[in-house]
């Protein structure tokens, strides 16, 4: 089959690319670029494991063909800190245990990275609903929704 | 996931004629696609992305106050758009039904109607709005109303090249709602879906529609139940005869989600509950 020719700029560095169209971006992002904080979970979409930012949008990297994701701005978890200093998001994780085997982390915190750029006036309910994507194999939802609230009110206060 | 030749043809056009083609697939969001051909439950030779074609995405409301909906816009725009929220609340509602943000953000409304599950979580709502299909092939474009366009679970009326390319919702009803009967909150399937729209004056229904999911075939319109509907005030008696009329229309299947019974019952139930929602909305 034909590879084609992909560009892509992830966390800010371009790539230029041959693929096989039935590399899905999450392949591509950890097998062929070697950016291996974003995971692999169930690879059906439900658990939300490889979720990376596409253009400002949170979505499930395992279901996205990497030739369609051409000429695309992506963010995976390895991008999110600047000059050394960790998002919010990355640091209220640290700062409250919102993880235990840290699988489903990266995906958790890009995803929640996203609904504060949105929104940080979400209710602790919204918030819940808006990250019924990712699930922790663990179950320590209640550390990981207190990062995400911490997180949200250091937005707040910051912004 | 097979091998595959990939197309991202830039005109409709083009895109038909390779579709007409056998053991091909379009590439919508891919949601649906990339899982079959990862499970090889699909193995296509081709698959022909519509991404690069021009005008298929976005919301538009036009002059007379229709609005139109892209089949290549994502189900998060359709789920946040204000005009689809105020004129067709239950498409919206149907929207945020579907997966996740992760998912909806990738989906598609034109995939998940071309897919024709019986359970899709936009038909509903736009069955409900009495959406009219767009469709285009290389001999030009034809339309059809929603409640004609599937066949089957998985089947259509669409032919070879036959591609979806936006919704018409002709003018709002004053108030609809849908409801979806699940188990989970987000990333759930519908053990059966339902949509209720109305037009109200001074408290008279004149008019009614009711669309099912999940609960036969294909979608289905409770029609009887909409005619004992118009020209009535919503009396709690009516309430009862149409939700048992809307249970009458369905057809539903067992499986291991739950029993025919439970859906049928459920229909009532929601069918009594989407009506309250759409007429306190109108």
């Amino acid at each position: 089959m034909a590879k084609h020719p992909v560009s892509l700029t992830v966390n800010g560095d371009e790539h230029d690319l041959l693929v096989e169209p039935r590399k899905t971006l999450l392949a591509i992002l950890r097998d062929t670029i070697g950016l291996t904080g974003t995971k692999e979970g169930c690879s059906t979409g439900d658990c939300g494991a490889c979720t990376v930012i596409v253009d400002g949008k949170a979505v499930t990297s395992c279901m996205v063909l990497g030739v369609t994701a051409s000429g695309k701005e992506i963010t995976t978890i390895e991008g999110l800190a600047s000059d050394g200093e960790l998002h919010p998001v990355q640091q209220a994780f640290i700062n409250t245990g919102g993880y235990q085997c840290g699988f489903c982390t990266p995906g958790f915190i890009m995803a929640s990275k996203v609904l504060l750029d949105e929104n940080p006036d979400r209710t602790e309910e919204e918030f819940r609903h808006a990250l019924g994507g990712n699930i922790c194999r663990c179950t320590g939802y209640t550390k990981i929704l207190e990062a995400v609230l911490e997180a949200a009110e250091e937005v707040r206060t910051t912004a | 996931m097979k091998g595959f030749e990939f197309f991202e043809p830039t005109t409709l056009a083009e895109a038909s004629q390779l579709f007409a083609q056998e053991h091909t697939q379009l590439l919508a969001g891919g949601t649906d696609l990339v899982i079959g051909m990862k499970a090889l439950t699909e193995a296509p030779q081709s698959v022909i992305s519509l991404q690069k074609i021009p005008g298929l995405a976005g919301v538009t409301t036009e002059a007379d106050g229709s609005i139109s909906v892209g089949a290549m816009t994502k189900v998060r725009e359709v789920e946040l758009s204000a005009d689809v929220q105020k004129h067709h609340t239950a498409l919206a509602e149907g929207a945020a039904e579907i997966g996740s943000i992760q998912i909806r953000n990738l989906a598609t409304i034109g995939g998940n109607i071309a897919h024709a599950s019986p359970a899709a979580d936009t038909v509903a709502g736009l069955l409900v709005a009495d959406a009219q299909v767009d469709i285009a092939s290389a001999d030009g474009e034809r339309s059809v109303s929603i409640d004609e366009l599937f066949t089957g679970p998985g089947q259509t009326v669409l032919t070879p090249g036959e591609i979806i390319i936006r919704f018409r919702l002709p003018s709002p009803a004053s108030g609809s709602h849908y409801i979806k009967h699940k188990i989970r909150e987000v990333m759930d399937l519908a053990f059966i879906g339902v949509a209720a729209a109305v037009n109200l004056d001074n408290g008279t229904i004149t008019d009614a529609r009711i669309g099912l999911a999940a609960v036969a075939p294909t979608p289905i319109r409770a029609t009887e139940a909409e005619n004992l509907l118009r020209g009535n005030e919503l009396t709690s008696e009516l309430l009862q005869q149409a939700g048992e009329a809307a249970a009458a229309a369905s057809s539903p299947i067992s499986d291991l989600r739950c029993s025919a019974e439970h859906r049928r019952e459920m229909v009532d139930v929601l069918t009594r509950r989407t009506l309250q929602g759409a007429v306190a909305r109108a």
